[in-house]
C-alpha cells in the first residue's frame, strides 16, 4: 500500500518534469514541421525553451491601470496545469489521487486557467485586450460544450467519468472504433484545437489586429509573465494533445507500478504526442483560419458529433 | 424548540413594528431583530436536521381553515436554514444600505415581514398556513421592489409585472393546495399525501400543473420569468439579495412538495415536464446573461438559468425514479438541492455587491462603470469570488454543484428508458451551454464592472461599501469559499435535510463518493495542489526577477497601436463583451438593431448624423407577453360598454352572478 503510494507520487512527479519540458518542445516541433514543410530550414525544436529563457531574464512589467489580477494570472494559468499534470492518467495509471481525478474535474481546473487569462485582457483596459478576451469567451464557451458531450459519451461506454478508468477501460476493450467512441473522439479533437487556440479556429503566429484572439488577450505581457503565458498555454496544449491520445490509442500507458512500466509509459506518451503534433501542424499548413464568425458553427458541428456520439452509445449498448 | 419558534416569530414581529412605528435608530434596531429572528430560525431549523424529527405546534384560533399549523420538516428545516443564512447576511447590509436608500418606514417594516415570511413558508404544515405566508412574502416584497417608485418610473412598472405574476401564480398554487385539501376534507399536508393515492390520475395531474405552473413562475422558470430580471433589478440591494438567495428557492420548494410529497405517486410525464423547463429556462436565463449590460439584470436572469438548472436535476431525480432507479433518483434530488444552498450563498453575495456599486456609482450599467476594484477592493474580491463559483470555477462551491450535476445526468442515461435518455441528452446539452455562456457573464460583469479604467465620473467618484456591508459581503463569499473547500459542509446538510425522501447518496468529508454509483472527487486535496503549485510558480517568479536584478515591476503605458493618449472610452465595454454571443445567437435572440442615416442637403457624400440604437429586450417578452397583453386590451376595450359606471347596472350584475352560483350549487 505505501508502496503503491509512493509510486504514484513518483509516477506525478515524472509526469510533471515531463510536462514542463514537453509543453516548450511540443511548440518546437510543431514550428520544425511546418517550416520544412514550407520549404525553410526552420528553428531548432529547443528554439522555445531558449525563448522562455531569454523572456525569463528580462524585467516585469505591467500597464497604469492593471490591478493584481494582472501580475496573478500567469500564475494560476500555470498552476492549474503543472496539477493537471501531477493528476491525470498521462503515463501512468496510478498518478497520485487517480481514483478521485474525473474528466470534469480536469476540464474545470483548465477553465480557471482560461478565467484568469480572460480577466486578465480585461485587467489592462486597452481596446485590443478587451477585444481579444470577449472572442476567446466566445470561442471557450462555444467549445464548453463540444467538450462536454463528447466526454459524456466516453463516459456513458465506461460507466464512470474517471480518467484513470476511461482510459483503463479503453485498454481493456477489443472494440475500439465504435461509431460512438470515433464521433466523440472527433468532437474532442475539435474542441481542443478550438480549446488551444490552433488553426483553423485562431492563429497562434498572427499578431494581425484583426484576426487575433488569444495573442490580443496577452499583448501586454512581457518578460517572465509572458514566458509563464507561452509555457502555460503550451503545457495545456500538451496536456490536452496527452490526454486526447490516451482516450484515442491508450496503449503504452503504465497499467502497472514500476520504474520499467513508468519508463515505458513516458515513451509512449512521448510518441504519442509527438505524432498528435505532427498531424496538428500538418493539417495546419494546409488550412486557412475561419472567419471568426464562422467559428461556432464548426464548434456546432463539434457538440452535434458529441450529441450523436452519445444517442449511438445509449442505442448501441 | 418551541421557544426558538416563539423566538422567530416575536422577534420578526418586533422588527415589523419598530421599523413601522419608531423614527430613532429605525434600521438598526429592526435589523438586529430580524437578525435574532433568523438565528432563532436557523437553530430550529439546525435541531430539525440534527435529530431527524419533525417539529410541530399548531394554534387552530388564528386562522379559520384548520388554523395555524406548523410542521418543520428535515426538507423544510434545509429551506429555512438557507433563508436565514442569507437573512442574517442581508439585514447585516441593510444596516449600512439603509444611508443610500430603504431606511424608510414603510421599506422597513416591508423589508422586516418579507423576512419573517420567508422563514415561515417552509415551516408550513398545513394550506392555510402555507397560503398565508405565501401571500404575505409576495404581498411585502412587490411594496420593496416599488419602494423607489417616486424616482424611477421604471420600478412602478416592474412592480406591476411582478404583482400581475406573482398574483397570478399564487393564485395557482391557492387552485391546486385548495382543491387537494377539499379532496382530502383535512388542510394538513400530511393528511393530503396520505389521501393521494385514491387520487385519479387526471386529477392530480391537473392539480400538479397547476402548482407546477404557479412555483415555477416564483421560481423564474421560462416562459413565466419575464417579472423576474425586473423585479430583481429594481429592487434595493439587500432585497434582490433575500429574493435570488431566498425567495426563489421557495418556488423550488413547493414544487418538491406537491410533486414529491403530496402527490408522491406521479407519472413519469410530469418529471419529463419539469426536465423540459428547466433546460429552457437554463439555456434563456444564460443567453440574456450573457447578453445583459445591467449588472443586477445579469444577475437576475443569471438566477432564472440557476433555478433552471436545479429543475434539470429534480426532473432527472423524478426520471429515475419512475424508471426503477432510486439510487441515481437520490442522487439527484441532492445535487438539485446542493445547486439551490451554492446558489443561494454565490448569487447574494454577487447581489450585495451589486447593491454596494450601485450604492457607490448610482448605476447599474456596466458601460459606465469600470475600473472600481480600485475604489472599491474588497467589494471587487467577494464579487469575484461569486462571480468564479457561479461559473463553476474549482475549488469554489459553484464547482461541486456541476461536478453533481453531471454525474446525476451520467448515470440517469444509464437507464434504458428512452425518456430518460433523450431528457438526460438534452440536459447535458443545455447544461453544457449554459456553463460557457454563464463564464462570458460573470467575467464581463466582473471584469467590465471592476476592471480597467472608470469609463464616466460617476464611477470615478465611487467609494468602498460602509463596514456592515462589507461585513455581510465578506461572510457570504467566505461561506462559498469553504464549501467549495469542503463540501461536506454543504452535502452533509443536505444529506440530512433529505433524510425522510430520499436514501443517503453521497459521502465523505473530504472526498465526496456517491454512494454505490462510480463517481469520486477531492476538492480539498485539489484546492491544496493548486494553492501549492501557485506558490511555487510565484516563487520561480520572483526568483528569476531577483537573480537578474529587477527589484520592482516597470510599469507603463499600454499599447494602443502607436496612439498616445487612450481614453476610457476606447475599452471594450459590456455591450461590445457580449456582442458575439448576440450574434451567435442571433436567431434565438432577435435583437432589435437600428441604423438611421441623414445626409447633408448639399453633398450625399457627407454625413450629418449617424444614429445607432439596439436593445436586446427578452424575446418571450416580446413575442409571447405583448401580443396577449394587445389581444388582452382590446377585448377589455370592447367590453368597456358593459361598465358604464352605474351602480345600479354593477348591483344587477352582482344579483345576477349570485343567481348563477345559486342555480350551479343548486
Amino acid at each position: 500500500m505505501k508502496s503503491t503510494l509512493l509510486w504514484s507520487g513518483i509516477a506525478s512527479l515524472a509526469q510533471l518534469i515531463w510536462l514542463v519540458l514537453a509543453g516548450p518542445l511540443a511548440l518546437g516541433l510543431m514550428r520544425k514541421v511546418r517550416s520544412v514543410i514550407e520549404g525553410r530550414d526552420g528553428a531548432r525544436v529547443t528554439q522555445p525553451l531558449r525563448d522562455l529563457r531569454k523572456l525569463a531574464a528580462r524585467q516585469r512589467t505591467r500597464p497604469t491601470d492593471a490591478t493584481w489580477i494582472f501580475s496573478a494570472a500567469p500564475l494560476v494559468l500555470v498552476a492549474s496545469a503543472l496539477v493537471l499534470g501531477a493528476l491525470s492518467p498521462l503515463a501512468s495509471l496510478h498518478v497520485l489521487m487517480s481514483s478521485r481525478v474525473d474528466v470534469v474535474a480536469v476540464l474545470f481546473v483548465l477553465l480557471l486557467g482560461s478565467v484568469a487569462l480572460l480577466l486578465s485582457a480585461l485587467d489592462t483596459g486597452t481596446a485590443f485586450a478587451g477585444m481579444g478576451s470577449s472572442r476567446a469567451a466566445m470561442v471557450g464557451a462555444m467549445t464548453e460544450p463540444a467538450l462536454l458531450v463528447a466526454i459524456l459519451a466516453m463516459s456513458l461506454g465506461a460507466g464512470t467519468s474517471n480518467l484513470a478508468r476511461l482510459v483503463d477501460a479503453g485498454v481493456a476493450t477489443s472494440t475500439l472504433a465504435g461509431p460512438a467512441r470515433i464521433l466523440a473522439l472527433v468532437s474532442f479533437f475539435i474542441a481542443v484545437l478550438a480549446e488551444t487556440g490552433r488553426l483553423p479556429v485562431d492563429n497562434p503566429a498572427t499578431h494581425l489586429e484583426l484576426t487575433m484572439i488569444h495573442e490580443a488577450m496577452i499583448l501586454e505581457y512581457a518578460g517572465p509573465d509572458l514566458a509563464l503565458i507561452t509555457w502555460g498555454e503550451s503545457m495545456r496544449l500538451v496536456l490536452l494533445v496527452g490526454l486526447f491520445s490516451n482516450l484515442a490509442l491508450p496503449w503504452g500507458i503504465a497499467t502497472s507500478v514500476g520504474a520499467l512500466s513508468l519508463g515505458v509509459g513516458l515513451l509512449a506518451l512521448t510518441l504519442k504526442v509527438a505524432v498528435v503534433a505532427i498531424g496538428v501542424s500538418l493539417f495546419e499548413v494546409t488550412t486557412a483560419k475561419l472567419r471568426l464568425f464562422r467559428v461556432p458553427e464548426l464548434l456546432a458541428g463539434a457538440f452535434l458529433l458529441g450529441v450523436l456520439s452519445v444517442i449511438s452509445a445509449v442505442a448501441l449498448r | 424548540m418551541t421557544r426558538l419558534l416563539a423566538l422567530t416569530v416575536v422577534a420578526g414581529l418586533a422588527a415589523i413594528a419598530w421599523g413601522a412605528l419608531s423614527s430613532r435608530a429605525r434600521v438598526p434596531l429592526s435589523a438586529l431583530a430580524l437578525v435574532v429572528s433568523s438565528a432563532g430560525a436557523a437553530t430550529l431549523a439546525v435541531r430539525v436536521l440534527a435529530t431527524g424529527t419533525n417539529f410541530a405546534w399548531s394554534q387552530t384560533n388564528v386562522l379559520p381553515l384548520g388554523g395555524l399549523d406548523v410542521r418543520l420538516t428535515p426538507l423544510g428545516a434545509l429551506f429555512v436554514l438557507v433563508s436565514a443564512v442569507v437573512a442574517i447576511a442581508s439585514s447585516v447590509y441593510w444596516t449600512g444600505y439603509a444611508r443610500h436608500a430603504m431606511a424608510g418606514r414603510s421599506a422597513s417594516a416591508s423589508f422586516a415581514l418579507f423576512t419573517l415570511s420567508l422563514l415561515v413558508v417552509p415551516m408550513a404544515g398545513n394550506v392555510t398556513t402555507f397560503l398565508f405566508a405565501w401571500e404575505l412574502m409576495a404581498l411585502s416584497s412587490l411594496i420593496l421592489v416599488a419602494h423607489d417608485h417616486a424616482r424611477r418610473p421604471e420600478s412602478i412598472s416592474a412592480a406591476r409585472w411582478y404583482a400581475v405574476m406573482t398574483q397570478g401564480g399564487a393564485g395557482a398554487i391557492t387552485l391546486a393546495l385548495v382543491g387537494l385539501a377539499a379532496h382530502a376534507h383535512s388542510t394538513r399536508f400530511s393528511a393530503i399525501a396520505t389521501a393521494s393515492t385514491h387520487l385519479s390520475g387526471a386529477v392530480a395531474s391537473t392539480f400538479f400543473l397547476f402548482a407546477l405552473a404557479g412555483f415555477a413562475s416564483k421560481a423564474g422558470v421560462v416562459p413565466l420569468h419575464v417579472w423576474l430580471p425586473k423585479a430583481h433589478a429594481e429592487a434595493p440591494g439587500p432585497v434582490s439579495a433575500l429574493m435570488s438567495g431566498a425567495m426563489v428557492n421557495l418556488g423550488v420548494y413547493g414544487i418538491i412538495l406537491v410533486g414529491r410529497t403530496l402527490l408522491p405517486q406521479g407519472p413519469q410525464w410530469w418529471w419529463l415536464v419539469v426536465s423540459l423547463l428547466g433546460g429552457t429556462t437554463a439555456a434563456v436565463g444564460a443567453l440574456y446573461a450573457a447578453t445583459s449590460r445591467d449588472l443586477k439584470r445579469l444577475l437576475a436572469y443569471s438566477t432564472s438559468d440557476n433555478m433552471g438548472l436545479v429543475l434539470l436535476a429534480l426532473g432527472a431525480s423524478g426520471l429515475s425514479l419512475s424508471t426503477q432507479h432510486p439510487r441515481v433518483a437520490s442522487l439527484a434530488l441532492a445535487t438539485a438541492m446542493v445547486l439551490l444552498v451554492n446558489h443561494s450563498l454565490f448569487k447574494s453575495t454577487l447581489f450585495l455587491g451589486a447593491g454596494a456599486v450601485h450604492a457607490a456609482t448610482g448605476s447599474r450599467n456596466m458601460d459606465e462603470l469600470g475600473g472600481l476594484s480600485r475604489l472599491m477592493p474588497l467589494t471587487s474580491v467577494t464579487f469575484l469570488v461569486g462571480a468564479l463559483a457561479v461559473s463553476a470555477i474549482p475549488p469554489l462551491n459553484g464547482f461541486t454543484g456541476e461536478w453533481l450535476l453531471f454525474q446525476s445526468l451520467l448515470h440517469s442515461l444509464a437507464s434504458h428508458d428512452v425518456a430518460s435518455v433523450v431528457a438526460g441528452t438534452l440536459a447535458v446539452a443545455a447544461m453544457a451551454l449554459t456553463g460557457g455562456l454563464t463564464i462570458i457573464a460573470f467575467v464581463k460583469a466582473f471584469g467590465i464592472t471592476f476592471l480597467g479604467r472608470g469609463r464616466t465620473e460617476r464611477a470615478l467618484g465611487a467609494h468602498e461599501a460602509t463596514f456592515s456591508m462589507r461585513v455581510a459581503q465578506g461572510a457570504l463569499a467566505l461561506a462559498c469559499v469553504a464549501t467549495g473547500v469542503v463540501p461536506y459542509l454543504l452535502v452533509g446538510v443536505v444529506a440530512r435535510g433529505l433524510a425522510g425522501v430520499a436514501s443517503p447518496s453521497i459521502s465523505g468529508w473530504a472526498t465526496l463518493r456517491l454512494s454505490s454509483l462510480s463517481g469520486a472527487l477531492t476538492p480539498l486535496f485539489l484546492s491544496g495542489a493548486l494553492l501549492g503549485a501557485l506558490a511555487l510558480v510565484a516563487g520561480w517568479r520572483t526568483l528569476v526577477q531577483r537573480r537578474h536584478g529587477f527589484a520592482n515591476v516597470a510599469t507603463l503605458e499600454a499599447w494602443g497601436s502607436g496612439r498616445h493618449h487612450q481614453s476610457p472610452q476606447m475599452q471594450y465595454t459590456a455591450t461590445s463583451y457580449g456582442e458575439p454571443i448576440l450574434r451567435v445567437f442571433d436567431d434565438v435572440l432577435r435583437p432589435d438593431r437600428d441604423l438611421d442615416v441623414s445626409h447633408v442637403v448639399e453633398s450625399r457624400y457627407y454625413l450629418e448624423r449617424i444614429r445607432y440604437r439596439a436593445s436586446n429586450e427578452d424575446v418571450i417578452e416580446r413575442f409571447l407577453y405583448r401580443p396577449a397583453l394587445a389581444l388582452l386590451r382590446a377585448w377589455a376595450r370592447r367590453v368597456r360598454v358593459l361598465a358604464n359606471g352605474s351602480v345600479h347596472r354593477y348591483l344587477a350584475y352582482g344579483l345576477a352572478a349570485l343567481v348563477v352560483i345559486l342555480v350551479i350549487l343548486k
